[in-house]
């Protein structure tokens, strides 16, 4: 009966907010790829959404579209939200990356944000996280917590986002435990339980104890709880979702960024650039360490430190590639382009890139 | 746990959703009516199973949920194609639609949240047994009554007077009607009991195999269930091994990945269907297999005369 | 008291005219009874659904670019289905067109003049048909189900498509982000105007045109219905069912293909990991609730695409999910179906059906 109130509550208030079309008011819009009950990746634009609904009250309203698929279509939704009278419009998935720019391109007074993408213009600024860095403290915990020294990895797409994901899990890894093994299987969607689930039983049946995904469903996580193994939470806490499994989660936080781009824009000061955000700006953000001896929350507190202040860089030579070449030398970083397009795996994956 | 148990145990997770859908599909079809709205009546049984389960509680409450909700959509689709004599291709369609999009409505609201799951009916001492204990003796009931209907519908089809009749009605209704027996009423209850199963089926996916709702959660099964019954020639122990069969495809396409032979994972994921189709070929073809078994008034409209 | 159906001794050419109309009627009807249970003033609602899109000129040019690929593939369906082939993978062959049909932009970017981009067109429609060809080949040597393995194929091609634009294909300028390049010149479709409007709409007209002129002109034609209608009737007018499952599947296979180069050629600019919503599918409504006829295909596809669009303004102006304008769809379908029950049947009631059901028993 709750749910119900509160479908009819949301409602009353997405009618409530539609006549109020004040003129002053700032018009922000969302475009979101899933749908915002995924409990991942769009679930989590939209609490950023929230967020900036309750700093800025009556100064400003939102509106948003979900599942609008990445194609011809998304084109149109953006365009819409223009012309309802939306000053700020977040993009929020990759493939909304040359709509954008088209849309933008026909209203020059309208700022844009598109999420993960690299092309930029007047009014279109571009931003990110950084989630490796929360990889590289997982990777890390994994070594510590598996006793067959073999974790399994659910990727969704060979996107350089998410070879950058298991490649910092693994550096993480290895920092612990040299020989540290890796099983990745890909399942061509970033969100499909059933196909997530089976992937995970598979990488359990091939001896991984420790299961971690960069897929946006729960099901991973409820497979590792039933077999008695670990894993991690994928952009949002899922804790709630298996409370013996989960050791931590990395969580996409949008809220302050959103915050800070509707000030500017509100103060007028709304410049186009490019943020790529961390732990540090707290884009990224651990959830509480659960389900794990003292000594090793103590090493990932330590390693969440010194990554948030800049003392240690993931992707910190020497690093060497799964053929044997030397990525980068010791005491250099992996340069920032080849970071953004990284279609390599470091030694000890045991799987081949697609190319 | 050792690596061969735990595929089996995988395989038999991910064969018996598409077992459950397949022999209700098994039995409308052999009453002459072909049900193309599977993954509709699916979905649907999906989604209440879960809403009911996690309102109450009680998975047992959510399974008759999803029966209810799958009956329902194929009262529909019955309606329409036996008393109002449409096309039953372009219904079954009607009804994927329908029931894909209805689903989605009424879940809107659960999506997100964590589901009660069905529980493993462990037999005592039988399920301890090493190695095919836990594979035989430790599923949930939902897979023992695929089982069951298995040898079930066997048993009716071609053991009693009732089985009689649905064959009789889908070889040929003309003779069928003459001889007294009321058409539309058998094709009735064969729909239904087929929406009863696919309710089943979307239940299992929403209870037992991820027990959470999500938007279009069957993610084409119901179309893999209506390849299979083909695949049977719509006999209830041949759909057994094609359930199984496929489910062992789809398993090794992600077993062979995590393997690490570098195959791109999109032609793995794309291995199932090329079975299917190759496996519908093969069974097709062969003419000594199908027309024996086919319904000869499969997909037919009847309109008594009076 | 019980209803009962009656065969018409002829077709109702009233009825014929009336059930698409009756279907959106009481499909009008069932959407102001679902708004009202949510809450909303069922009046607005059927305003921003149904006529909004009608008032502004941008978002009447929206009805046209989502309407072309509708038409296109909802025309070739329509022929499919007259003739009882059901090709339900129009989804799949739109793919492969879209794919195939990029070799031009891709494979030779720098050949740009107006014959590249016949070319692009005459290879999308190629690539679709080739791809439809494989259920037509099945179908008739091996008498395997075209609705089962023209389906399981939209799976296929749409994986082929993920991997072409992750691996080969992908813009090696693109950060390895799943993309081809963005096509250029003449190797994008022109535009009517500045909008987004492309000549798919033209070339949908046209193809509604020659469709009308072959099912009700031509040889071919009568062909196809005598086999939709019966089959062995058309065997005696010496018939081939084989030849029309082929010409059906190429032709319905071609047009998808077509619709798909002209979605990626076309609003997208680009091979994308997904280049459809869903087309293929939506298709076989308009092409039933055009009646199988290619000129109600037109206003179907219309329709439909109206339906789509109002769908979204709903979403943002009275917060209504998505879903809604799927449930729309499959309701209409159905009432579709319901009302054509009435082309050949008359309903009849009876006082007392004692006497049948003893028949029955």
């Amino acid at each position: 009966m709750k749910k119900i109130l509160g479908f009819a509550a949301a409602i009353a208030l997405s009618l409530a907010i539609v006549p109020a079309s004040a003129a002053d008011k700032l018009k922000v819009g969302f475009i979101y790829v899933g749908p915002v009950g995924d409990h991942g990746w769009s679930y989590q634009h939209d609490q950023g959404r929230k967020a900036i609904e309750e700093k800025f009250g009556d100064q400003i309203e939102t509106t948003y579209v979900e599942k609008v698929a990445e194609g011809p279509d998304a084109e149109r939704a953006i365009e819409r939200l223009a012309r309802k009278g939306s000053k700020l419009i977040f993009t929020t998935s990759f493939g909304f990356m040359e709509p954008t720019l088209k849309v933008a391109k026909r209203f020059p007074d309208v700022k844009f944000e598109h999420a993960t993408g690299y092309k930029r213009s007047d009014n279109v600024s571009t931003y990110s996280s950084r989630f490796y860095e929360g990889r590289y403290i997982i990777g890390q915990i994994a070594a510590k917590q598996s006793k067959s020294g073999v974790a399994g990895y659910i990727g969704s797409f060979p996107i350089p986002e998410v070879v950058r994901g298991i490649n910092a899990f693994m550096l993480g890894a290895q920092s612990v435990n040299p020989d540290f093994k890796l099983k990745v299987v890909w399942v061509n969607s970033w969100f499909d339980p059933g196909k997530e689930a089976d992937a995970a039983k598979v990488l359990i049946g091939q001896g991984a104890d420790i299961i971690t995904q960069h897929t946006d469903s729960t099901a991973p996580l409820q497979i590792a709880q039933e077999q008695g193994v670990h894993g991690f939470g994928q952009a949002s806490n899922m804790y709630a979702f298996a409370e013996k499994a989960q050791l931590t989660a990395i969580i996409d936080d949008w809220a302050s960024y959103y915050v800070n781009r509707t000030q500017a824009v509100l103060d007028g000061t709304w410049k186009s650039e490019d943020t790529w955000g961390g732990l540090n700006e707290k884009m990224v953000v651990m959830a509480d360490y659960t389900n794990l001896p003292d000594d090793v929350k103590k090493m990932a507190e330590e390693t969440e430190a010194k990554i948030t202040s800049g003392d240690l860089h993931p992707f910190q030579g020497p690093i060497t590639k799964q053929d044997g070449s030397v990525a980068v030398k010791e005491g250099e970083t992996v340069a920032v382009g080849d970071l953004l397009g990284m279609n390599w795996y470091v030694q000890g994956v045991d799987d081949q890139l697609p190319q | 746990m050792d690596a061969t148990q735990a595929v089996i145990l995988t395989i038999i997770t991910a064969s018996t959703p598409l077992l459950l859908a397949a022999i209700g599909e098994l039995v409308t079809e052999r009453s002459g009516v072909l049900n193309l709205g599977v993954e509709g009546m699916m979905v649907m049984g999906a989604v209440c199973g879960f809403a009911a389960a996690y309102t109450t509680g009680n998975p047992y409450i959510g399974i008759l949920a999803g029966v209810l909700g799958g009956v329902a959509l194929s009262f529909f689709f019955a309606i329409l194609t036996q008393t109002l004599a449409t096309n039953q291709v372009a219904t079954g369609l009607a009804l994927t639609l329908l029931g894909l999009g209805l689903s989605g409505l009424i879940g809107e609201s659960f999506v997100g949240l964590p589901g009660v799951k069905l529980q493993q009916l462990s037999i005592p001492f039988l399920s301890t047994i090493p190695f095919i204990g836990p594979i035989l003796f430790g599923q949930d009931i939902l897979v023992y009554t695929s089982i069951a209907l298995i040898f079930g519908t066997t048993y009716v089809l071609f053991k009693t007077r009732i089985g009689l009749i649905i064959r009789s009605v889908g070889d040929n209704h003309n003779s069928a009607h003459a001889l007294g027996y009321n058409v539309i009423a058998v094709r009735y209850a064969c729909i239904m009991f087929g929406g009863a199963c696919s309710g089943l089926s979307g239940a299992y996916l929403s209870l037992a195999y991820t027990p959470q709702w999500i938007e279009n959660m069957t993610a084409g099964r119901g179309w893999v269930a209506l390849a299979l019954v083909v695949f049977s020639t719509w006999l209830p122990k041949r759909l057994a091994i094609g359930a199984y069969l496929f489910g062992a495809v789809w398993i090794m396409g992600l077993y062979v990945q995590a393997l690490g032979f570098g195959i791109p994972s999109q032609f793995l994921s794309s291995l199932p269907y090329v079975v299917t189709i190759i496996a519908l070929v093969i069974i097709s073809g062969n003419k000594t297999l199908t027309r024996v078994n086919t319904p000869a008034c499969i997909g037919q409209t009847f309109v008594p005369d009076r | 008291m019980k209803l009962v159906l009656e065969k018409r001794s002829e077709h109702s050419e009233f009825m014929t005219l009336m059930s698409p109309l009756l279907a959106i009627a009481l499909t009008v009807l069932t959407g102001a009874i679902i708004f009202a249970v949510q809450g909303l003033n069922p009046f607005e609602a059927l305003y921003v659904y149904f006529i909004e899109p009608l008032t502004s000129m941008w978002s009447l040019e929206e009805v046209f670019v989502k309407a072309a690929p509708l038409i296109l593939i909802g025309a070739g369906l329509s022929v499919c289905y007259m003739a009882n082939v059901w090709n339900i993978g129009a989804e799949g062959q739109l793919t492969m067109g879209a794919i195939v049909g990029s070799i031009v932009p891709i494979v030779f970017t720098s050949w740009q003049s107006p014959l590249a981009l016949v070319a692009m067109i005459t290879l999308g429609a190629l690539g679709g048909a080739l791809y439809a060809a494989i259920p037509a080949f099945l179908k008739n040597r091996f008498n395997a189900n075209e609705i089962l393995t023209s389906l399981m194929m939209v799976y296929i091609a749409q994986l082929f498509l993920d991997w072409v634009v992750r691996g080969p294909w992908k813009d090696p300028k693109g950060f390895n982000f799943p993309q081809s390049i963005a096509f250029e010149g003449w190797q994008l479709l022109p535009t009517l105007g500045d909008g987004r409007v492309h000549i798919g709409i033209i070339l949908a007209v046209i193809v509604v045109a020659i469709l009308t002129v072959l099912m009700s002109r031509t040889l071919k034609g009568f062909e196809i219905l005598v086999i939709g209608n019966s089959p062995r009737a058309g065997r005696f007018a010496g018939f081939s069912r084989k030849k029309v499952v082929w010409f059906c599947l190429l032709l319905s296979g071609g047009l998808a293909g077509i619709a798909g180069i002209g979605e990626v050629a076309g609003p997208s600019g680009q091979l994308q990991p997904t280049i459809s919503p869903g087309y293929g599918f939506t298709a076989i409504i308009v092409a039933f609730l055009g009646r199988l006829n290619p000129i109600g295909v037109l206003f179907a596809g219309v329709m439909l695409a109206i339906t789509y669009i109002g769908g979204e303004a709903a979403q943002i102006d009275l917060g209504v999910s998505d879903k809604t304008a799927q449930v729309f769809q499959g309701i209409l379908l159905f009432f579709i179906l319901a009302c054509d029950t009435l082309i050949l049947y008359r309903i009849k009631m009876l006082g007392s059906t004692k006497q049948q059901s003893v028949a029955a028993e």
